[in-house]
């Protein structure tokens, strides 16, 4: 069923009798190509993109809870290219070049939403930062501008400018840019996948990985065993938990990253903003609430819940930015578990398994790497090759000295 | 949460900086192997790959806020449930580190 | 207005009256009023309008989990958008004001929404304004946000303070309604160190809102007296107004008090709110349960309300809601309302009564198998349709409905920790989880106890097991006759008859049919359920609608409750003020300042400051006719060059190491060696990280066999020192050497220049001629006659330079006597900037080289790491991907045409080379203006860079448009040989 502004019409004319089920609940076949394991975002693309764009068939993905309830069910949605270094930059140009297509690609709206996105800095190194990050980003055929003080005051003249312990002093903007509604993201692939025969296939947990003489041979689950060619992984959060079927040790930790909205608020903050001085990054979804989050708590954890240490830090970072909030009140916070990796960047590679791939890694990045990912792994799935924009994602840069490592804080997961 | 340092008494987690898995401790020595590598390939298992247990893990944290020690406390990393705190250097020594 | 709905009795001040606004209307109430109880006491019923539909509401309830009566409280700066009026306590003078609607509350033009309601089903906007692309972010979205939100904030800063505070107990006790105060009572008799919060001004619960008596006292004089009986036990501490947030591990609770939300403004030197961090051996969860509705259509009118909320206003309040009065209810609880209200003289019309059995009650008009079906009112509760137990409708004319679909255990923060909610057949509820936090039970209606007699008995029990788990006596109190009436509950969700809306969340409009609509469209998980329909996801959290919308997805999809299971209860318990959450830190105190020890000088000197970190320094030193900084900059730079220049390097982090094995630890910790160094020497040392990467640079000065001091860079003093303490510990633990930051103990100042040595002899008691302390000296001198102190001959500037420290608090006297030694050299002082300069000039590497991904190899350090000994790093130093033939290598940069300036952060293409990626060379680092070349001169990561000095190449910085022809150089612009530092 095609979505429309012309069927909504109908439908609402008649009672909305005619609106189908958004995918089917197909019971497990005894074998497939390509199993998934995994239904978030991440994994939800991979079979959408696997079957439209390379088209392969007889694929399924399994869910252990249900559709969209990792990390895409649970982040502060925005989407931006505004990475630094060579290995990144062109996978997430990729990506934002395929949000902004996105919607009409899978017929679902989204909301891929373009206000732009500032990153604010305080000092002249860090201003030296983003004019050599900027400069990367055009390089690599993104866009970016360099704002001053002023040109930011224009844009949001309650920020804290008169009386900050660390005054703004400019930022570096993206217009391109901006949120997505994230739930959205992940129904539209699972909706997309399914109408192209895809089995989505919930409430089955992988339990197991079967292998026969180094190559994979299917996977055992809540629901039975399931055969398969090509299995992929795409699990942020729960990877190494996943990859210890098969023994294999990752280079991340699993860590909480915790996140918030507030009250539903008339406008305020157009775009995305992100705080040079402290842990703080915020938008306003077109319900209102501002979305906003900070640091991981820092320690090892997957009990998708923090502690209140980093829920006063990210508000001490939004009182000192924009005092006004200390009227509006935090709603909700939510807890999602993050894949943090040895230099802060993904992986999406073959293992030492024949036929068994890996996807994960994310750290707390992986929301608007979504559509990118999923391409790129489905271009590895397919193909045995990694997709030109991902060919750095590699297990390997540790051992080699390739890390991709934007942040510059070496092998410690928790300061990515 | 609260961590039970063995020289002070129960103390916030606020007052503590992590480090990571106590794996750490395990560092192998630079001139002990044949060549650069197989010395490469020890310290990349050493420094980057993590068992990342749900569940019991053993994890440096260092009281940063306090006495300067390092601990390697256990802990649940579902329920975030302690079960033990050690001196870290108790602990490298049992594990036969010394100079 | 005269408070027409107002009747006698209740827990209201009547001598004394408070005048607010509402819409800018005058209204009058008394202390102990709510705004909305208040505003029901004048008649006023409709307060607000809904999300999405715009539909006209008034408050469903009494207390937090109210979704409609959201009101902007306060005006200018202290506004506060989405304030429940159903717990803001009135005070004198207060001003609310209505919020999403245009033009007023009354007449909304949005209310053309609700015309419109079958186009905005749930989840319509995935399947529309897609077409054209282009028009999502300039039409659809635009319009879609201005029209969204809910109240507002006015961009002014909050003027208010907000306190952080952490307490200590042994119990903690949430909630102070029967079975929370018997808690408090037996814990508090038998010693314990008790805590009793209530998010509620009012101390008691339920036992406020009813007339149900314990013992011979009536619910409310009982509770009374028992908090005062608690008030006078120093070990029990009373926080009314306190809600608390969240379960935290290990026995944390947040919580938040709120002071002063009950004045016009805070009283001087009080905060407006304190968030408190709550320390408990034991919790016991006594907040209460929640009233759910059931839904029929329209049943979102002002003047429908839970049963128990309307008997609420009635007791407690003193306010009729409406002079004729029908109620709706599946269980016993709900005919409480129709009997109070009688008794107090209010006109019940019916009760309708969707169960069969049972007995009917005396002197009412109570209908048996009755469902309410229908009701009218634009503004407010006209009449309702009835469909009997026969099949007939009959339509009442009443201007309130009590409502009572059963009641919900507030199990929210025995869930934090996301154990899953027990389904409970007994009152056809969810009861708290049993794996929920460690050490935290429940108690009375929380945990399903639902009768006052059970609420007390449990209270009491839990306060015991608390006790016996703290190793503390237990204590039996006589417990009081209460009543013991079970609920009798047939659960109803919905009446299912009807065409149109019936709400189940009543803010963000989720109806019935957009449940279905969910289940027809395959979002049957109550999480798709939750985030397709936004069901539960309004200001109130849900507390009144998410468990009615999960059991209809129950029953449409054939499974049971439990089976459904609930989405996952999450902190805070109520939205709490982000101002209480960020308590002091904002403004200017947002993060400390740290000053050095020449502040106030250099502040007496008209200096400007920088942040540095934490620090503040100072970045030049303007004199009188400069008019812009880089005259400052250019005299300091010139004048120490030329004579003598000072600058306070004290934020350097320093490191005293001391014992047997200080030498050998260095050797580790740095990829060079020191145990070589002889005393009274300095080396530059290199610190890499376990891969390979530098980590930081500085000097080590070796001032006994066994006396070291490490300096570290500004921005890596806390890290390097913790680093070194890891290494110490946990990998050499039987090192002989100890650790302390000296950074605070000591001031340090650089003096450099050609006359530096002449001026620092004036200070210094030894001599320190090039003979008898020559380049990379150091040692233990005194100064001015006898002051201890340190001093160091190394240099950052590439001149004859020195660094001196003393003892911090003679800082500020040794700014100025070296200042004064100066005077006869002309001595400068100088900031960060001039530093800067000369450290660029000298082609030494700073932060903006050492930034956490560069390895020695690129600043053209390679040499430093000892491959003869084992050291953090040196390993995986070696990787091949660090060790590129080809790498990027540290370079200088001159712009071939000296009057361009450099932009640091531009790129390196060659000339004629496209600006892409593949052509990308390396960046400019570091950009200075050298007043001695008389050009802009920059440091900059060039591939293969070394090879490349001599050539040509374009600097382009795209963000500005702009390029520069550059020629490559050494890095080391200045005296390449270092002849001046020997000098």
């Amino acid at each position: 069923m095609r979505y429309s502004g012309f069927r909504v019409i109908a439908e609402a004319l008649t009672g909305h009798k005619g609106w189908k089920p958004a995918w089917r609940d197909p019971e497990p076949q005894s074998s497939y190509d390509y199993i998934i394991i995994g239904g978030g975002g991440h994994s939800l693309a991979t079979a959408y993109y696997l079957a439209k764009e390379f088209k392969q068939a007889r694929i399924a993905v399994l869910e252990k809870g249900y559709l969209g309830g990792g990390n895409v069910g649970r982040n502060t949605t925005i989407i931006r290219s505004n990475y630094l270094l060579d290995g990144n930059e062109p996978f997430y140009e990729f990506s934002l070049k395929l949000w902004e297509g996105l919607e009409q690609d899978f017929n679902y709206n989204a909301m891929v939403s373009q206000r732009g996105i500032i990153n604010l800095y305080h000092t002249d190194a860090q201003r030296d930062a983003y004019t050599r990050r900027g400069n990367a980003m055009i390089l690599h055929g993104a866009d970016a501008e360099l704002l001053n003080r002023d040109q930011v005051r224009a844009m949001y003249p309650f920020l804290n400018f008169d009386n900050a312990r660390f005054p703004i002093k400019g930022a570096l903007m993206q217009r391109r840019g901006g949120t997505v509604r994230h739930d959205a993201v992940a129904w539209g692939y699972a909706r997309g996948a399914d109408m192209r025969g895809v089995d989505l296939i919930q409430n089955c947990e992988v339990i197991g990985i079967r292998t026969d003489n180094g190559r994979v041979t299917g996977v055992d689950t809540t629901r039975g065993f399931i055969g398969a060619k090509k299995v992929g992984v795409a699990v942020a959060g729960s990877s190494s938990k996943v990859m210890s079927h098969v023994n294999m040790r990752l280079p991340m930790e699993s860590h909480v990253l915790q996140a918030f909205v507030s009250e539903g608020l008339k406008p305020l903050i157009d775009g995305v903003m992100t705080y040079g001085a402290g842990h703080f990054y915020v938008s306003q979804s077109d319900k209102g609430g501002l979305v906003f989050g900070g640091d991981i708590d820092g320690y090892n954890s997957y009990a998708q819940r923090g502690n209140m240490p980093v829920v006063e830090d990210v508000a001490e970072g939004g009182m000192s930015l924009m005092p006004m909030i200390g009227r509006a009140r935090l709603l909700r916070s939510w807890g999602g578990i993050m894949d943090m990796s040895m230099d802060g960047s993904p992986i999406i590679d073959r293992t030492h398994i024949d036929g068994l791939y890996f996807n994960g890694g994310w750290c707390y990045g992986g929301f608007k790497a979504t559509p990118a990912s999923g391409w790129c792994f489905a271009h590895l799935l397919a193909t045995d090759k990694p997709h030109p924009t991902a060919t750095a994602y590699r297990f390997d840069r540790f051992r080699k000295g390739l890390m991709i490592d934007e942040k510059g804080q070496g092998a410690q997961p928790n300061l990515h | 949460m609260i961590i039970n340092h063995p020289l002070l008494g129960p103390r916030d987690a606020q007052e503590f900086t992590y480090l990571g898995d106590a794996a750490l401790i395990d560092r192998p020595d630079g001139m002990s192997f044949p060549d650069a590598n197989a010395a490469q390939d020890a310290f990349h298992d050493y420094l980057y790959l993590r068992d990342n247990p749900a569940g019991e893990h053993r994890e440096l944290w260092y009281h940063e806020q306090g006495d300067r020690s390092w601990l390697v406390v256990t802990r649940n990393t579902v329920t975030h449930e302690i079960t033990k705190v050690e001196l870290a250097r108790d602990v490298a020594r049992a594990k036969g580190r010394s100079k | 207005m005269t408070q027409e709905n107002r009747i006698k009795g209740g827990q209201i001040d009547r001598s004394k009256t408070l005048r607010f606004t509402f819409d800018g209307h005058p209204y009058t109430g008394h202390p102990g009023d709510t705004l909305a109880s208040a505003l029901l006491a004048n008649g006023v019923r409709l307060m607000g309008r809904s999300f999405k539909y715009h539909r006209p509401r008034g408050p469903i309830s009494a207390g937090s989990e109210e979704p409609n009566a959201i009101v902007e409280l306060r005006t200018g700066a202290r506004q506060e958008p989405n304030t429940r009026a159903t717990v803001a306590e009135l005070f004198d003078g207060l001003t609310a004001n209505s919020q999403n609607r245009f033009p007023s509350l009354k007449f909304d033009l949005m209310g053309i929404n609700d015309r419109l309601s079958p186009f905005f089903a749930a989840g319509f906007y995935y399947k529309t304004f897609m077409w054209p692309a282009a028009f999502w972010e300039k039409i659809y979205e635009p319009i879609i946000r201005r029209a969204a939100g809910l109240g507002s904030l006015t961009r002014q800063d909050d003027p208010d303070d907000y306190d952080k505070g952490f307490l200590h107990c042994d119990i903690l006790i949430i909630g102070a309604g029967p079975s929370g105060l018997m808690a408090a009572l037996t814990a508090g008799r038998a010693g314990a160190r008790v805590i009793l919060a209530d998010e509620d001004f009012r101390m008691g619960g339920r036992l406020n809102a009813e007339t149900l008596t314990i013992g011979n006292h009536a619910g409310a004089d009982w509770a009374e007296d028992t908090v005062r009986t608690l008030a006078q036990m120093p070990n029990v501490r009373l926080m009314p107004r306190t809600t608390v947030l969240g379960a935290m591990d290990h026995g944390i609770y947040s919580a938040v008090e709120r002071v002063s939300d009950h004045l016009p403004i805070p009283a001087p030197g009080k905060p407006r709110q304190i968030l408190w961090r709550i320390y408990s051996r034991q919790a016991i969860l006594a907040g209460g349960a929640t009233e759910r509705p059931i839904a029929f259509e329209n049943n979102d009118r002002p003047g429908i309300m839970l049963a128990g909320s309307l008997r609420t206003y009635a007791n407690r309040y003193a306010v009729a809601v409406g002079d004729r009065v029908a109620v709706f209810t599946n269980n016993d609880d709900g005919l409480r309302t129709a009997t109070d209200l009688q008794a107090k003289g209010i006109d019940i019309a019916a009760v309708i009564d969707t169960r069969q059995e049972g007995d009917l009650l005396p002197g009412i008009r109570h209908l048996k198998g009755a469902q309410v079906i229908d009701s009218s009112g634009r503004l407010g509760l006209k009449s309702i349709t009835i469909r009997h137990a026969n099949g007939r409708s009959e339509t009442l004319s009443v201007n309130a409905l009590g409502v009572s679909g059963g009641w919900n255990p507030n199990l929210n923060i025995a869930s934090h920790h996301r154990g899953r909610p027990v389904w409970n057949e007994g009152i056809h509820a969810f009861t708290p989880p049993t794996d929920g936090p460690k050490n935290l039970t429940a108690a009375g209606a929380a945990a399903g106890a639902l009768s006052t007699h059970a609420a007390l008995t449990t209270g009491a029990q839990q306060a015991n097991a608390a006790l016996e788990a703290l190793g503390l006596k237990t204590h039996t109190l006589d417990l009081p006759k209460a009543e013991d009436a079970p609920l009798n509950l047939t659960p109803f969700w919905y009446v299912h008859e009807g065409k149109g809306r019936a709400w189940i969340d009543q803010q963000n409009d989720v109806t019935v049919k957009d449940v279905k609509l969910a289940k027809q469209e395959n979002f049957t998980s109550v999480e798709h359920l939750k985030r397709y329909t936004t069901l539960g996801m309004a200001t109130d959290q849900g507390k009144t609608s998410n468990i009615t919308g999960l059991a209809i997805m129950a029953e449409l999809t054939g499974r049971t409750i439990p089976q459904t299971g609930t989405t996952i209860y999450r902190p805070p318990y109520t939205p709490v003020a982000m101002g209480a959450l960020g308590g002091r830190s904002r403004g200017h105190d947002f993060k400390p300042t740290r000053l050095t020890p020449s502040h106030k000088w250099a502040t007496e000197q008209g200096a400007v400051f920088v942040e540095v970190g934490m620090w503040l320094r100072a970045q030049w030193f303007p004199k009188a006719g400069e008019t812009t900084w880089r005259q400052s900059v250019d005299r300091e730079v010139l004048q120490t060059r030329a004579s003598v220049g000072i600058c306070d390097v004290t934020t350097l982090g320093k490191i005293d190491i001391q014992g047997r094995d200080a030498g050998a630890f260095l050797d580790r910790v740095y990829a060079n060696t020191f145990s070589t160094l002889p005393v009274g020497k300095v080396r530059y040392g290199l610190m890499l990280r376990e891969d390979g990467i530098v980590m930081d640079d500085g000097t080590t000065a070796r001032l006994g066999e066994n006396e070291w001091v490490t300096t570290t860079t500004t921005a890596n003093a806390v890290p390097v020192f913790r680093h070194m303490e890891y290494v110490r510990q946990c990998l050499y633990p039987d090192m002989d050497v100890q650790l302390i930051s000296t950074t605070e103990a000591w001031a340090q100042f650089s003096v450099a220049g050609p006359n530096a040595r002449k001026l620092l002899q004036k200070v210094v008691d030894q001599d320190i001629s090039d003979a008898a302390f020559p380049y990379m000296a150091c040692a233990n001198i005194t100064v001015c006659g006898g002051l201890r102190a340190r001093l160091f001959r190394i240099s950052f500037s590439g001149e004859l330079a020195y660094e001196i420290a003393v003892p911090t608090r003679y800082g500020d006297a040794m700014i100025r006597e070296l200042m004064k030694a100066g005077e006869d050299f002309g001595a400068v002082a100088y900031g960060t900037e001039s530093l800067g300069v000369m450290r660029v000039e000298k082609g030494h590497v700073a932060g903006n080289e050492l930034n956490g991904q560069t390895t020695a190899l690129n600043m053209g350090l390679g040499k430093m790491v000892s491959k003869k000994k084992d050291s953090i790093g040196m390993v995986l130093s070696q990787r091949e991907g660090l060790t590129a033939e080809d790498g990027l290598r540290i370079v200088g940069v001159k712009p071939v045409d000296p009057s361009q300036p450099l932009t640091a952060g531009s790129h390196f293409l060659d000339k004629g080379a496209a600006a892409t990626a593949a052509n990308d060379g390396g960046w400019l680092t570091s950009v200075v203006y050298s007043p001695h070349l008389g050009c802009s001169i920059a440091l900059g990561y060039l591939k293969n860079g070394t090879a490349r000095i001599g050539d040509r190449m374009r600097a382009v910085n795209l963000l500005a448009k702009t390029e520069v022809e550059v020629e490559l150089v050494s890095p080391h612009f200045f005296d390449p040989e270092g002849e001046r530092l020997r000098g």
